[in-house]
């Protein structure tokens, strides 16, 4: 039963990220750009589905479709950084930045469960992250040294999604007893990497990493932000209202 | 002199490239017709995107967001294709917003039903098709070079397009009632897409002599309701046109009359998403303004603290 929760929370995570990331799609800022939002999200969504299909495995009744269409917005567990709005591009980036940063180091992790199939997500998944981390990477300097404009905005848009990173390295009782087998990661360990990841690239960014804050929690339990419903309710209209249909 | 040259050329079947010499309405045919082609894929985006976030499977959602992607992609090769005719990409977007460029009509129809990711991959993609794989062969070198690739992605589109309309009809009442309803909002403005009738159509031209063109408005039209009538039967939907008949002694389908003065009206701005289509596009252009500017200065940056 943990294991199935474990593995919907990184399912779930790649999901809503995916589907955010996919409204990009014929409204990036170049031609170019578009394409690598686009495959960013098609390698999340391809995640998903090997997580949802991993946790429809060990669930033994529902398929990965019954796990991404059918469950209410308190049963997804998806960090609460993923179901933030997409915004402008600048804020697109932060949060792409930060669970990019976030991903690699626990894909790297993972890739040494002893669980083999996680462990071979986490594989099949590190190399897509490491370009998606080198990507957003690359657009926050540049924005960051950019015009006046774009390092205003930039900066703007990671202090307002800075109160969403803390939940990256919670660890409630599940991810506990799941670390602690030597299936799952200890999130708390990946903080220090992850800062140094962060800093570094806002220095060459020359922005300033935000004061520590209010730090959001919930969504181990479920519990998130009010942009979650929205996102869910498009997302699942066609299985919600023809339950019957196949499609 | 060079003149006759180039025909030469052209009768022989020898590509065209970037540097040789071509007449002035050439170049202005070509421009006219890649751009537009390339604005075609770019705008045609938008109809499909508009069900990305609804797509009823995840595998549904990863090949429609594939294949926008793919026409992303096809967007870019066409520009670049036409900017060896020497004009640059912004020059060519420019155009578009301000509509002196047109793209294909048959995106400025909504897309209303999940069905309608199946009619557009079926229909539009499948008339596409027959009219690319005979620019396979247009004297331009770049063109040619890029219909061949862009072929290649377009029938895997159209073949995926079939699946959800035969998934559909095959499936609830609901559903096939979908896929019908698609069918007949799709189905003439489909066969439209290969433009008005030879005899009525305008800019034809020296297309053929220079073999821009390799094939008439209406022969490819003629191949592409050959070939989907079949398709449609097999699948159980009815194609709404009363007067097709097979045609024992003619070897092909009889069909009706396309409503021009609609394809008129729509080419000239007035269809149901001619104002949405090139607003959202604008739209898109001007916020990602600020984004461009970074990059450029970020770059130019970049580049004085390489020469320092």
């Amino acid at each position: 039963m943990n294991l199935l929760n474990y593995t919907l929370r990184i399912a779930d995570s790649s999901l809503i990220s995916a589907q955010r990331l996919s409204e990009w799609c014929s409204k990036g800022p170049t031609l170019e750009e578009d394409i690598a939002l686009s495959n960013i999200s098609l390698d999340l969504f391809g995640q998903a589905n090997g997580f949802l299909e991993y946790a429809s495995e060990i669930d033994g009744s529902k398929s990965a479709d019954d796990f991404a269409f059918k469950r209410n917005e308190r049963e997804f567990y998806n960090l609460k950084i993923t179901e933030q709005e997409n915004g402008h591009f600048g804020d697109t980036i932060a949060r792409l930045f930060f669970c990019s940063a976030f991903n690699f180091l626990f894909y790297t992790e993972l890739s040494k469960s002893k669980d083999e199939t996680l462990s071979a997500l986490a594989a099949k998944s590190l190399k897509e992250v490491k370009y998606h981390l080198k990507h957003s990477k690359s657009w926050m300097i540049r924005l960051g040294d950019g015009t006046e404009e774009s390092k205003l905005k930039i900066q703007e848009s990671l202090n307002s999604i800075w109160q969403f990173t803390g939940e990256f390295f919670e660890m409630d009782k599940i991810d506990i007893e799941i670390s602690d087998s030597g299936i799952g990661v200890n999130n708390t360990s990946l903080k220090e990497e992850w800062n140094k990841i962060v800093n570094d690239t806002l220095d060459q960014a020359k922005l300033t990493r935000p004061e520590d804050m209010y730090m959001q929690t919930g969504s181990k339990k479920g519990l998130h932000t009010e942009c979650l419903g929205h996102l869910l309710s498009e997302m699942q209209y066609l299985p919600r209202a023809y339950p019957d249909a196949k499609w | 002199m060079k003149e006759q040259q180039f025909q030469e050329k052209i009768d022989l079947e020898k590509k065209i490239e970037p540097k040789d010499w071509m007449p002035v309405d050439y170049r202005k045919h070509l421009i006219r017709q890649i751009s537009q082609h390339a604005h075609s894929e770019i705008i045609g985006m938008q109809p499909e995107g508009n069900w990305i976030s609804r797509a009823p499977s995840l595998r549904a959602k990863m090949i429609l967001l594939a294949k926008v992607q793919d026409e992303a992609g096809h967007g870019l090769y066409l520009y670049s294709a036409c900017e060896t005719l020497g004009i640059s990409r912004e020059e060519l977007v420019e155009q578009l917003q301000d509509g002196k460029a047109k793209y294909s009509s048959i995106f400025n129809y909504p897309t209303l039903s999940w069905a309608d990711m199946g009619a557009v991959g079926w229909l539009v993609d499948g008339a596409a098709i027959v009219n690319q794989v005979s620019l396979q062969r247009t004297s331009y070198g770049p063109y040619s070079r890029g219909m061949v690739k862009i072929c290649k992605e377009e029938s895997f589109h159209q073949r995926q397009g079939y699946e959800i309309m035969a998934d559909m009809a095959n499936g609830t009442p609901q559903q096939k009632e979908m896929a019908q309803d698609a069918l007949n909002r799709f189905w003439w403005p489909s066969i439209m897409m290969f433009g008005p009738q030879d005899s009525d159509s305008p800019r034809t031209g020296n297309a053929m002599k220079w073999k821009i063109k390799r094939q008439f408005n209406d022969e490819l039209r003629q191949k592409f309701i050959d070939q989907t009538v079949g398709q449609a039967e097999v699948i159980g939907l009815t194609i709404p046109d009363p007067d097709l008949k097979w045609n024992e002694e003619k070897g092909h389908y009889d069909f009706g009359e396309m409503d021009w003065d609609e394809f008129w009206s729509v080419v000239n701005g007035n269809g149901p998403c001619n104002i949405q289509r090139l607003e959202h596009h604008k739209k898109a252009h001007s916020d990602g303004k600020w984004v461009r500017e970074a990059a450029k200065d970020y770059s130019k940056k970049q580049k004085s603290t390489e020469t320092n």
